[in-house]
């Protein structure tokens, strides 16, 4: 085969394959990885996390402010010990909350933040006061369940027990 | 420059340079033993070919012909005893060394192994393209005498598959003196070829090494085609020299060995058979 | 008599095994340190990325397409039931991205090219060109085997970055074209769940080592073959069989190695 031919083939050929890279990383990824802006790191403790994970996503009002980069368990405390990444263009005062959110309601974990009133900003290191655990599934429902049987129980004095075949 | 210098050397004006001046040898195999798998292929062997000269080495299929220009080549060690080659002895050179000795040999393999994705010109071009930094049009013109000199000038736009046997052979001739080597060794040139290409095959070697002052070594088994245009042939049978002479002295040889080969006779010190046990017991006819 | 038999057959058989895998790391070790020639001459690996790599482009962008087409009606059908259909961007890319781009097509790659380049140095050994090449004093190993590896090595990513690409297109033409998912929700919750570096560049380098495994092989297996019909074809069987099982080896450690922590 001619040499420019084969040349021009090959140079099609790597150009298709780069423009395929190129297009994964712009319209199908989401190149967070590459665009590591500055950013600083709050802690928060939490009784429980739920399933909060590494590198989920930390929201506020709605809006990605930053990520989660690490969870410990705190041995001091018996807390976990939630580590954030927050971009550095977007700031909070020294009294924002935070707790543990689902993304409806099956989907992924995350942590919301509720910025305060205060007249300071969280700086880099500083730790987050006020915190809210994440929901556990299960108790939510068991604590459901013991409510709606203690409401029965009061209402039928014993006669919705017995209804539902509950010996006494 | 080379183009004129190299028009020059075409009529055989030049040929008595090398034959008469120099009485050296060009290749010396001294006592060279080479066993492969414990199966001794050579035996002690020991020949030399003097520059200028186009040498037959004869003798049936199997008897360690090819492995002799193995040896010459490089390719192999021999287990014992050594092969020199314009005074190197090829098995203690290093890599470099040895890769620059072969730049001074060409090998025409039994089939002509030609390159089956380049095309008759390419196939000559490849060596001067891989070994020297002439330029493309320099390369163009060497490569066109070359193959002028086999008669494939009007080929070289062919690939090797539409090549008949004795073009492919010739083809890969030409690609064997595209370096002027010093050494021409071809490896059965006659196998599978028409009588009218077996002629040509055979005048070109003769020619060749005149005109371009080569030392040639031919391996064959065809004994009426080559006894036409050696100048000295060595014969060898289970890995030893058994005869050699000039091609005068072969035919009226009375060496039962040679008349035997030269006469094609089925049956005589080369055995129809192949060692094997008793036929009657090997049948069970005999405890 | 025969379980002595069976057993000294298996140990031949793992003692071959173990010599052949040394002689091919030998090889592999040579290919490497004469790879010089071919990168000074880079037309040798253009040449052989035609071969590999343009040759390979069409049953690539093919399977690519029908993969993701497939990947867009099983996903749709299947979040359906879960009412989550507007998910479909982000299982067809990450299916496509991580796993099925770069191991689908280095399988293809495999069968493709690997067989290709296995039967032509196979028959480049029968008809002596190597051993001519040799003689013409130019080392087969730098002029042959390595172009074709570098070729390979370069051809193999690209290859499923195209995969990878036109599967999602696959993808899209099925989701939203045919099915009614949503344009906007289909690539936005695609880009929000797909990393680029966690999942593409994880994708890229796994095809890159699938590329340095498959011609790697297929090249052994063509310079070791022996040189009859026989033997290359045999030869050629041996390549598409085991750089699919190295292919599939390699994705798993590979796999856990990369998106255990995740």
């Amino acid at each position: 085969m001619d040499r420019t031919l084969l040349d021009f083939w090959v140079g099609l050929f790597v150009t298709l394959g780069i423009a395929a890279l190129f297009a994964l990383a712009l319209k199908v990824s989401n190149s967070e990885g590459f665009s590591r802006g500055s950013t600083y790191t709050v802690v928060a403790s939490f009784n429980n996390i739920g399933a909060l994970k590494v590198r989920a996503p930390v929201k506020s009002a709605g809006v990605v402010v930053g990520r989660v980069s690490a969870i410990h368990f705190d041995n001091k405390t018996f807390e976990a010990l939630v580590s954030m990444q927050l971009d550095s263009r977007y700031t909070f005062p020294k009294d924002t909350s935070a707790s543990i959110l689902t993304s409806g309601l099956l989907g992924e974990q995350y942590l919301a933040l509720d910025p305060g009133g205060d007249s300071h900003n969280l700086v880099n290191g500083d730790t987050i006061k006020i915190t809210q655990s994440a929901v556990v599934l299960e108790n939510l429902i068991s604590q459901f369940l013991y409510n709606k049987a203690s409401d029965s129980g009061n209402q039928n004095n014993g006669g919705g027990a017995a209804k539902a075949g509950v010996k006494p | 420059m080379p183009i004129s210098s190299y028009d020059d050397r075409i009529p055989p004006s030049s040929r008595p340079l090398f034959n008469t001046v120099s009485v050296d040898n060009l290749i010396d195999i001294r006592n060279v033993t080479f066993a492969y798998r414990n199966h001794a292929v050579l035996q002690d062997i020991s020949l030399s070919v003097p520059r200028g000269r186009v040498i037959a080495i004869m003798g049936g299929s199997g008897c360690g012909k090819t492995t002799l220009l193995r040896l010459i080549g490089g390719q192999l060690r021999p287990t014992q005893g050594e092969v020199s080659v314009n005074e190197q002895i090829v098995h203690q050179l290093n890599n470099h060394d040895l890769y620059q000795l072969r730049r001074k040999m060409g090998l025409l393999f039994q089939f002509g192994a030609l390159f089956t994705d380049l095309n008759v010109f390419d196939n000559v071009a490849f060596q001067m393209r891989e070994h020297t930094d002439l330029s493309p049009e320099m390369i163009h013109d060497l490569v066109l005498m070359k193959l002028n000199a086999v008669g494939l000038r009007g080929a070289q736009h062919l690939m090797p598959n539409e090549l008949s046997g004795g073009m492919a052979r010739r083809a890969a001739l030409a690609r064997a003196i595209a370096l002027d080597p010093l050494l021409m060794m071809y490896d059965e040139p006659f196998t599978g070829l028409d009588p009218i290409s077996m002629g040509v095959i055979g005048k070109l070697i003769r020619r060749l090494n005149d005109a371009l002052g080569l030392t040639s070594i031919l391996v064959t088994h065809d004994i009426e085609e080559s006894l036409k245009i050696v100048d000295y042939v060595y014969f060898i049978s289970e890995g030893r020299v058994e005869a050699q002479g000039t091609p005068d002295e072969i035919r009226v040889s009375k060496q039962a060995f040679v008349h035997q080969f030269v006469h094609a006779e089925e049956d005589g010190p080369v055995p129809f058979h192949y060692p094997a046990p008793d036929y009657a017991s090997d049948l069970g006819l005999k405890a | 008599m025969k379980p002595n038999n069976l057993f000294s057959r298996i140990g031949r058989l793992s003692l071959n095994s173990i010599t052949r895998l040394g002689t091919a790391t030998r090889f592999l070790l040579q290919v490497l340190m004469r790879s010089g020639t071919s990168w000074r001459r880079f037309q040798l690996i253009i040449r052989e990325i035609y071969s590999s790599g343009v040759l390979s482009l069409i049953i690539i962008v093919a399977s690519g397409l029908f993969v993701g087409m497939v990947l867009g009606l099983q996903g749709y059908q299947t979040l359906q039931t879960y009412g989550s259909a507007q998910s479909l961007g982000v299982l067809v890319a990450l299916s496509l991205v991580r796993e099925l781009g770069p191991v689908v097509a280095a399988l293809l790659f495999a069968s493709r090219a690997g067989s290709a380049i296995t039967a032509e140095v196979g028959l480049m050994k029968t008809t002596e060109q190597l051993q001519a090449m040799e003689m013409m004093a130019v080392d087969p190993i730098a002029r042959i085997v390595a172009p074709r590896f570098w070729g390979g090595v370069i051809s193999m990513p690209l290859l499923a970055a195209i995969f990878s690409m036109t599967g999602i297109y696959g993808g899209y033409l099925i989701g939203v074209r045919l099915l009614g998912v949503d344009d906007g929700t289909f690539w936005s919750q695609m880009q929000s769940a797909v990393s680029f570096r966690e999942d593409i560049l994880n994708g890229v380098i796994k095809s890159t080592v699938f590329g340095f495994a498959v011609t790697a092989i297929a090249l052994f297996e063509g310079y070791d073959a022996v040189p009859t019909a026989e033997g290359i074809s045999r030869a050629t069987t041996r390549t598409v069989v085991t750089s699919s099982l190295a292919i599939l080896a390699l994705d798993f450690i590979l796999t856990a190695f990369m998106f255990r922590g995740a």
